[in-house]
């Protein structure tokens, strides 16, 4: 199949078939070379930052919502066309007809929707919650097939987040497709798959894939006709860079209308535009300048992105995250890097429009890749503290080369996978439930397996284990069909049409569980195995409190007595969770992420054996409780790497704060140094980390004074936020953390 | 286990990046002759605290973070006084070339005997600590004589062995023109010298000193300002680090 639009690009498999990463690997052009080609923002658009910057200050006034259209409910239509200023707009289009004014997106759940009116003063409309009357949101469906015991489960949080009254994300639509193809090849293409579904046997299964089928055809209608209203016509594949990014963006705020799920990422464009940039740029019909102020146009729209959430989900994902997730690098399977000018452009935005947490820019590291890159990519950790890093080199064997990034750290082929996404279970107060022989102290709910308190004057090792390790057994089993319930709903009630219009018609699916309090329950069985742990009881026998002594090893100082724990803790995990089975033949994965919880699972869970105090926060994700390392970051990192990858597919967080001067003297030294810590700390097959460059009195000034630092951005847990838009509690909780420090 | 392959640790850093070239593993050794009153390390003065560890594991240890090495980085012994443990200090070294691991010694340059050069036969780079650049001074809050140092510096010279200079800036004792000319005069005069490096005098060790209830001897003197210390960098020229 030829198109006029296609003049200039390397034919392929592609042009037969929906296959973006043939057309990106025949196309493509690898850049070895440094940033000094990069330009600078234009006068056009540093004022357009300027209006942007002002909206967003003009939020912060307003409590952080600066307003909600409580009576349109969000889709592709329903708004009319929004421009932040229409004349001098390169890339247009934006969720509502206002810049940064939320809709209502009842699907996942009205109760939440009316929730979040309430908290920023707004009532949702008659007509809305008059639509819903009847109406099954997500959020009923679940809770008519909820157990007795999953409500319990939920109620003392030893699950929690789940995604039962909002939309679920972790999806992503391989929004590419809409530029290279345009929409109507898609049509057809899908149009073609339902025909060809009439020979097969219509059991469960396939009538509901038929009828997704359906709901996805319709929804690319849609799509035409919201990108119509902009006076766009993308039917037809971009003609040039422009087009190209343009369509894209459409294609995602398709998504962003249609769809309010906590992640919802963007995929891997850069290297893709860049095709498109490359042949303007060889045309003579582009500038660099003005491929610049291109993917500074878009990157502007993605930071306008809003959702309307709760106080409370902000509890669990502080700081109004989208996770626009971009993954930018990373080698191809040929062993060409993936890496292209674009890449480059893409986190040179951070300069052009200043630091920002999103999108979140996401660097695929491998040890293959260009060192002029990864020099920049240090530089711009540096300077800005605006990006990750994740390991292509444990990544790509297991995704191939057109994987990208959804959320955090959930990798899936582009437009061939997606997951169910599961939040996390509390694993250090499953540990004192196990203790406790089935009895939360916390929220005083017996819950799980009914046993005897342990008894005795001092913990034993051997007896707690066996222990653990039966509620372990209990809370996978529960676990594993909570989520199906979750997803089963979310199919039927909140199917995500535009995203999956964006994947092929077959695909795989994972089913992502996560862990939270790794360190402390690491620590804490150390403690008991290695050191005296005496249990204090209540006046009902209930074992609340502890008292450590002697010295034990620490998850953190690369000791594997301890390391070890955590590590087969994972393994178990996963082991666990597989001996049930995942709705629609999902594949069980395990993440060790916190996002912002720990704060709140922190709070919810007693004392625990390793001298962490009731209600105290536990470390973020994958990392050691704070201040426990004794010897030094990289000794941190290592216990760290220790968790296999292979037992947690869906990612291992870890969030890496050291002081300038603990990077070296000069620029050049800290670049140099922060190359070779990520090197290393790879080549040890890690998977993530999150890197800030900053020292601790910076963000106790910002606590202090807000005003001063607008737009000071810090690394959390697999996600930048804007410092200020933490809770007081949470922002406490991130000076607390673990400043590797020059000594 | 041989008995000499044993030495006492302070502690480690897994990530210095100030204690020589590149990403490094920097073994803090237990043990000091000198009492310097800027000294930041009181606690590694006693010869008898710390953890004993054979050098065989100090390097199993070590070699745990080489892929962080990079082209530059390797191990560095600190202290305390990493030369009063030769026999580790060798032991170390040695492995550490026979895996190809760049090694570093930072050392007041105040011990030189024949098993100090076993050790800088393994040496790769020196960081020497010339306290001050007269021997009155020298005397008065060192406690020995500047020959020592200097001798040190010949041997390296004789050795050929590259050497950063080092310098805790203090105010009212080095922190003028005069005195860093003159170290620097030092380093023109071996070519073994490629760097000279001043730090700044700091006083968060004051809590090390109030924990062991002994008394912190500079505890009056103030610390540098930023701007001393980029006026006083400015007059090493290329030797600037």
């Amino acid at each position: 199949m030829e198109h006029l639009n296609w003049n200039g690009f390397r034919g392929g498999i592609w042009q037969n078939e929906i296959n973006v990463r043939d057309f990106v690997q025949q196309n493509y052009r690898p850049y070895e070379g440094d940033a000094s080609f990069l330009a600078c923002a234009t006068e056009r658009t540093e004022q357009l930052m300027k209006k942007v910057q002002s909206l967003f200050a003009l939020e912060r006034q307003f409590d952080g919502v600066l307003d909600i259209d409580t009576a349109t409910v969000s889709s592709l239509t329903s708004f009319a066309p929004g421009y932040v200023d229409k004349e001098h707009e390169i890339i247009v289009g934006l969720q509502t007809n206002r810049p940064l004014k939320r809709s209502v997106n009842p699907f996942g759940g009205i109760r939440m929707v009316r929730q979040a009116c309430e908290a920023y003063g707004y009532k949702l409309s008659s007509k809305v919650e008059e639509e819903f009357r009847f109406r099954t949101t997500h959020n009923d469906g679940v809770f008519r097939a909820y157990t007795d015991e999953m409500r319990q489960a939920r109620r003392c949080h030893v699950i929690t987040g789940l995604p039962d009254a909002y939309g679920r994300g972790r999806i992503i639509g391989d929004y590419r497709r809409v530029a290279l193809y345009g929409v109507d090849r898609l049509i057809a293409d899908k149009k073609k798959d339902k025909a060809e579904m009439e020979r097969r046997d219509f059991d469960t299964a396939m009538i509901r894939l038929n009828e997704e089928l359906s709901r996805q055809i319709l929804f690319l209608g849609y799509l035409k006709e919201m990108a119509a209203s902009y006076g766009y016509d993308i039917s037809q594949p971009a003609k040039d860079a422009r087009e190209a990014i343009q369509w894209t963006y459409f294609a995602y705020l398709g998504a962003i209308k249609e769809q309010n799920g906590a992640a919802m990422s963007l995929g891997r464009v850069s290297t893709f535009f860049d095709i498109y940039i490359e042949r303007d740029l060889e045309n003579g019909t582009l500038t660099e300048q003005e491929a610049q102020e291109l993917m500074d146009d878009f990157v502007i729209k993605l930071r306008l992105a809003r959702h309307l959430r709760t106080p409370e989900y902000n509890e669990l994902f502080g700081g109004d995250p989208m996770w626009i997730t971009e993954a930018v690098g990373g080698m191809g399977e040929d062993g060409r890097t993936l890496v292209s000018k674009s890449s480059f452009r893409m986190l040179n935005t951070l300069y052009t429009l200043g630091s920002s947490p999103e999108p979140n820019l996401t660097v695929l590291w491998s040890n293959a890749l260009p060192e002029n890159f990864k020099k920049f990519c240090a530089k711009v950790s540096i300077d800005t503290d605006s990006i990750q890093y994740e390991n292509d080199d444990v990544m790509r064997p297991v995704y191939g080369d057109d994987y990208a990034i959804a959320c955090c750290v959930s990798a899936m082929k582009l437009g061939k996978q997606m997951q169910f996404f599961g939040a996390r279970c509390n694993l250090a107060k499953l540990l004192l439930i196990a203790i406790n022989g089935g009895y939360d102290t916390t929220s005083n709910i017996h819950i799980g397996p009914q046993m005897d308190v342990l008894s005795g004057d001092q913990l034993n090792y051997e007896t707690v284990k066996e222990r653990f390790d039966i509620y372990i057994g209990w809370l996978s089993h529960l676990y594993v069909n909570t989520m199906n319930i979750i997803h089963y709903m979310h199919d039927k009630y909140a199917y995500e049409k535009i995203q999956m219009a964006l994947h092929d018609t077959e695909v795989d699916r994972f089913m992502a569980f996560g862990i939270a309090g790794l360190s402390v329950v690491a620590d804490s069985l150390s403690a008991i195995k290695y050191a005296g742990v005496k249990p204090i009881r209540d006046e009902n026998g209930f074992i609340t409190d502890f008292e450590t002594i002697g010295s034990f090893p620490k998850y953190g100082n690369d000791d594997d007595r301890v390391d070890l724990i955590a590590k087969e803790l994972c393994h178990l995990m996963i082991t666990e969770l597989r001996k049930t089975k995942a709705y629609r033949n999902a594949i069980h994965t395990l993440s060790v992420l916190t996002i912002t919880s720990n704060v709140m699972y922190g709070k919810n869970t007693g004392a625990t054996p390793d001298g962490r105090k009731n209600a105290e926060p536990f470390a973020p994700g994958a990392n050691p409780m704070h201040n426990r390392e004794e010897n030094g970051a990289l000794a941190s990192l290592n216990s760290v790497a220790k968790i296999s990858y292979d037992d947690c597919r869906d990612g291992i967080s870890n969030t890496f704060s050291i002081t300038p001067d603990a990077l070296g003297h000069s620029r050049e030294e800290r670049t140099d140094n922060l190359v070779n810590i990520l090197d290393g700390y790879f080549a040890k097959k890690a998977h993530h980390i999150n890197v800030n460059v900053l020292n601790r009195e910076t963000l106790m000034d910002a606590y202090e004074n807000p005003e001063k630092y607008p737009n000071l951005t810090i690394r959390v847990s697999g996600y930048a936020v804007n410092f200020n838009k933490l809770s007081s509690e949470q922002q406490r909780e991130v000076i607390s953390r673990t400043f590797h420090e020059a000594i | 286990m041989q008995k000499e392959t044993l030495g006492r640790i302070h502690s480690i850093q897994s990530l210095g990046t100030v204690d020589g070239p590149g990403v490094r593993y920097v073994i803090f050794m237990q043990g000091c002759p000198l009492r310097c009153g800027c000294c930041h390390n009181p606690d590694t003065w006693d010869a008898a605290q710390g953890a004993e560890c054979t050098a065989e594991d100090a390097v199993a240890r070590a070699l745990r973070y080489r892929e962080y090495f990079g082209k530059q980085g390797g191990i560095t012994l600190s202290g305390g006084e990493p030369l009063l443990q030769c026999g580790f200090a060798q032991m170390v070294f040695a492995l550490c070339h026979e895996q190809g691991i760049h090694t570093c010694m930072d050392t007041s340059g105040c011990i030189l005997n024949e098993d100090v050069e076993k050790v800088l036969a393994h040496t790769d780079r020196v960081l020497l600590d010339i306290k001050y650049v007269t021997d009155e001074k020298y005397r008065q809050y060192v406690g020995c004589s500047l020959e020592k140092p200097l001798t040190f510096l010949k041997k390296l010279e004789e050795m050929q062995i590259p050497t950063t200079l080092r310098q805790v800036i203090i105010p009212t004792l080095n922190d003028d023109a005069e005195s860093v000319l003159a170290l620097k005069t030092l380093a023109d005069a071996h070519s073994c010298v490629d760097q000279v490096e001043l730090l700044p005098f700091r006083k968060i060790c004051q809590t090390k000193y109030d924990m062991m209830e002994i008394p912190f001897p500079f505890a009056d003197l103030p610390e540098p300002g930023k701007e001393t210390m980029e006026q006083l960098k400015a007059l090493l020229g290329d030797y600037q680090k």
